[in-house]
């Protein structure tokens, strides 16, 4: 129970279930603030209050559990470190596939307890088989199922989501107005809960050093010089002060990020496009494709046949048609500091899209959905553009 | 049903008290007032300031009532801590502050004596005046079952002659070990320094009358002993003044506020009912203490009890009552103490609420994250055994059902505890 509105609701239909419930709210900060500010951020010390407020109204007990040093390992640090690598990472996915269905998980089944629950918008499914599986939320405004792409079939066999037939926050809103709890018209939270000001470059810029060097373009030739290369995102525009301009004199774009040698790589906006992405750090939310039913194991045993699928690459894009394959192994990550890629050797999930995708890095999330069915996904560990660098 | 072992937190309030505290709310009238209202109240209140004082034996001017026991200390230690710099606030101007008669000896004395097991209502206040007031802390170390090194104590007397006093508990509140405040403070006053006694663990629980020479100020709260939150005392010794931290009236002696009569009331009724048999109570307590101790040493031989009590219990349960009996003489009756290893205190704890035992972890949390204990990091052990930590405090009405209750929970608690803790280290879920 963060102390929102969502969760709040998620617990008093849990009870209306007939569950036991226990509400549980996670102290991710040492340092917590006092006082929430604006609608960014949570877990301050009001939000804790909030969350005791509501489980005291619903009447179950309450607990705050310290997973401040997890949190900090294994979201703050690895965010960190995957910027300093040139990679884009997604904490909230980090957090719920290490801190809340992991480490939360492992606990709340060591003491007894059979399933945690949460506020997040999506659905689990359960087939005839009694196989679950995970779909997007009724209400697709609010569906979160990209940032749970993560969970493993044992992860989702202990999650409970009693938000994601809701047709519309809106109506979770007026539910919790109806129960009397306070936290109705919270606003919502927004961004990274560890940045509450929401300026992830200046909280990254005094944590990683910067290091002057060199804007290339695709050819390699130096074009201009930057402040530090892990300060840039792949699609930025803005900020870049080329020295030299564009043969064409058209605005160049961040085409990669690469750290190991401190090099930005710019480029014009059709080569953002990319054609293919793949990554070796892959997991299946339920059943795996074959098993499913969607593809086979091929002749030599070594790899999946394509499949037909769509692939998401950010919370809020639009899903776009794909063709997925599990490739035997894959080729150690370009520009990859050693051990933050998948490790060179494992199976590789390659995904060619059907319309080119644009400003994909490595780092990001892939998840594969077949209708409103989560698949799996992996974290991109390269990308193929759809323009061949002799084109620009 | 819930069995309340959390006494040491809070103490309920007994139907006894309950009532008294009622007919005291029917008493009209502002204490300071000069109509017979008033008059009748300020009665009240001095009769209860006298109840008070004859539970220590002092005077009834001795006692300051204040509004809690962190009130108290806070008086007590920065007080004691600016009147010995000549009544003057170290960062202003050197002139006496109001109601404080001047020290005439007013050279600066930054100095502070201080125990590493000591209430956070002493660490907070005295951290505070290291980083707003110039004061120098000089850390006591304590032994292995938490009671202050009195050689330590006699090395810091003899480190320097600016020492603006000693602060030490009478009790440890966490694990209940005596504090050896006799013996301090005697050492104490052969440097002329005053000392403030925290007494709010042990008041009530064990005779604390006569005061040792040496002592200057006490601390006392009414909760603990089944009185109401938020009524607490200082008892300040002839001779000793201190600099107030409340101004506004100057209804008491180095406190301004409107007096509470009905809370006082109350407070010398928790506080006689507590004193009556004290002797009876607290070897009633000791013996539903050991009783649980020597359960758990049987069921969960793994658990280590921790405190002067927990060596007591060990000592017994190995056949040398002998050696158990001198650690037993410097245990708080109703207060048990144990570590689980490799469980976290707060999964125990929570464990034990949903089985409808209200226990602690015995130490202060910071919005709902437990530290580990300072006072079990000073007694020597080490961060990992410290996070395992359980306090079970008894009352005057516990049972012997109540305990054997718990020791009958406590097995399930802490196999679940363990692997939980386990979990944590060896995580399977996630990648």
């Amino acid at each position: 129970m963060s102390g929102g509105v969502d969760s709040a609701v998620a617990a008093a239909r849990a009870v209306d279930a007939g569950h036991d419930v226990v509400g549980v709210h996670l102290a991710l900060s040492r340092m917590p603030g006092t006082l929430r500010t604006g609608s960014r951020g949570c877990c301050t010390i009001e939000d804790s209050l909030d969350a005791r407020r509501a489980a005291d109204l619903l009447g179950i007990p309450f607990y705050v559990w310290d997973f401040s040093e997890r949190f900090r390992a294994d979201v703050v640090d690895d965010f960190i470190a995957e910027y300093a690598a040139g990679r884009t990472p997604n904490p909230c996915m980090r957090c719920n596939e290490r801190i809340k269905f992991a480490a939360v998980l492992e606990k709340a089944l060591a003491l007894g307890f059979d399933a945690v629950a949460t506020g997040h918008y999506a659905h689990i499914v359960t087939d005839e088989q009694g196989n679950r599986e995970l779909h997007r939320a009724s209400d697709e405004a609010k569906d979160q199922s990209y940032v749970l792409g993560v969970l493993t079939t044992e992860q989702l066999a202990h999650a409970m989501f009693p938000l994601g037939t809701t047709p519309s926050k809106a109506v979770v809103r007026a539910e919790a107005a109806a129960r009397g709890l306070t936290v109705a018209q919270k606003p919502d939270s927004h961004d990274i809960c560890f940045i509450p000001d929401g300026d992830t470059r200046g909280w990254l810029a005094g944590r990683i050093e910067p290091q002057h060097g060199s804007i290339v373009d695709r050819a390699g030739i130096p074009v201009g010089e930057h402040d530090g290369a892990t300060s840039f995102t792949v699609g930025q525009r803005r900020g870049l002060n080329l020295g030299v301009p564009a043969p064409d004199g058209r605005p160049r774009f961040v085409l990669e990020v690469r750290p190991r040698t401190n090099e930005v790589v710019v480029g014009p906006k059709e080569a953002l496009a990319i054609r293919e992405l793949a990554g070796a750090r892959v997991s299946w939310a339920g059943l795996d494709p074959v098993a499913s039913g969607l593809t086979r194991v091929t002749a030599e045993g070594d790899a999946w046949a394509p499949f037909p699928c769509e692939v998401q690459v950010r919370a809020h894009a639009d899903p776009v048609a794909a063709t997925a394959r599990l490739a035997p192994s894959a080729p150690p990550a370009p520009g990859a500091a050693p051990g933050a890629a998948g490790a060179a050797g494992a199976a590789e999930l390659v995904v060619e899209v059907d319309e080119p995708l644009f400003g994909v890095a490595p780092g990001q999330t892939a998840v594969l959905y077949s209708g409103t069915r989560v698949l799996g996904q992996c974290t991109i560990d390269r990308t193929v553009s759809a323009v061949p660098a002799t084109a620009s | 049903m819930v069995v309340y072992l959390d006494h040491a937190a809070g103490s309920p309030m007994p139907a006894s008290i309950r009532g008294a505290y009622l007919s005291a709310l029917e008493h009209v009238g502002n204490p300071s007032s000069i109509h017979s209202a008033g008059q009748a109240a300020r009665g009240m209140l001095e009769d209860a300031r006298e109840r008070l004082a004859a539970t220590l034996g002092v005077d009834a001017v001795e006692v300051v009532l204040t509004g809690g026991g962190t009130e108290a200390v806070n008086l007590g230690v920065k007080g004691l801590f600016w009147q010995r710099q000549g009544g003057a606030l170290t960062g202003l101007a050197a002139s006496p502050a109001a109601g404080a008669a001047p020290d005439r000896d007013a050279r600066p004395r930054p100095r502070i004596l201080v125990p590493r097991a000591e209430h956070h209502a002493t660490l907070d206040a005295v951290e505070w005046l290291a980083a707003h007031e110039g004061a120098e802390l000089r850390w006591l170390e304590v032994d292995e079952v938490g009671a202050l090194r009195l050689d330590d104590l006699e090395a810091a007397l003899g480190e320097a002659d600016n020492v603006a006093l000693l602060t030490m508990l009478a009790a440890n509140n966490e694990v209940g070990t005596l504090q050896p405040v006799a013996e301090a403070a005697a050492l104490a006053a052969v440097h002329g320094i005053p000392v403030h006694v925290d007494a709010i663990a042990a008041y009530g629980q064990i005779p604390l009358e006569p005061l040792p020479p040496g002592v200057s100020a006490v601390s006392l709260s009414a909760h603990k002993i089944g009185g109401p939150v938020g009524v607490g005392a200082l008892v300040l010794r002839r001779g000793a003044d201190v600099v107030p931290l409340l101004h506004g009236g100057s209804q008491q002696r180095g406190r301004s506020g409107t007096m509470d009569a009905a809370g006082a009331a109350v407070f010398a009724a928790a506080s006689d009912e507590a004193h009556a048999a004290i002797a009876e109570r607290a070897a009633r307590k000791a013996q539903l203490r050991d009783r649980l101790a020597a359960g758990i040493l049987a069921a969960l031989p793994q658990v280590g009890l921790r405190g002067a009590a927990g060596r007591a219990a060990a000592a017994r349960a190995a056949g040398r009552d002998a050696e158990a009996a001198p650690w037993a003489a410097r245990a708080l009756p109703g207060t048990l103490h144990l570590t689980v290893p490799g469980a976290e205190g707060d999964s125990l704890l929570m464990l034990l609420d949903l089985a409808g035992f209200a226990v602690s972890t015995g130490s202060a949390c910071q919005a709902g994250v437990p530290e580990p204990s300072h006072v079990l990091l000073a007694m020597g052990l080490d961060e990992q055994t410290a996070r395992g930590a359980l306090r079970v405090s008894l009352g005057p009405e516990t049972t012997e059902v109540e305990v054997d209750a718990l020791l009958a929970a406590l097995p399930a608690a802490v196999e679940r505890a363990t692997s939980a803790g386990l979990a944590a280290r060896m995580p399977t879920l996630g990648r």
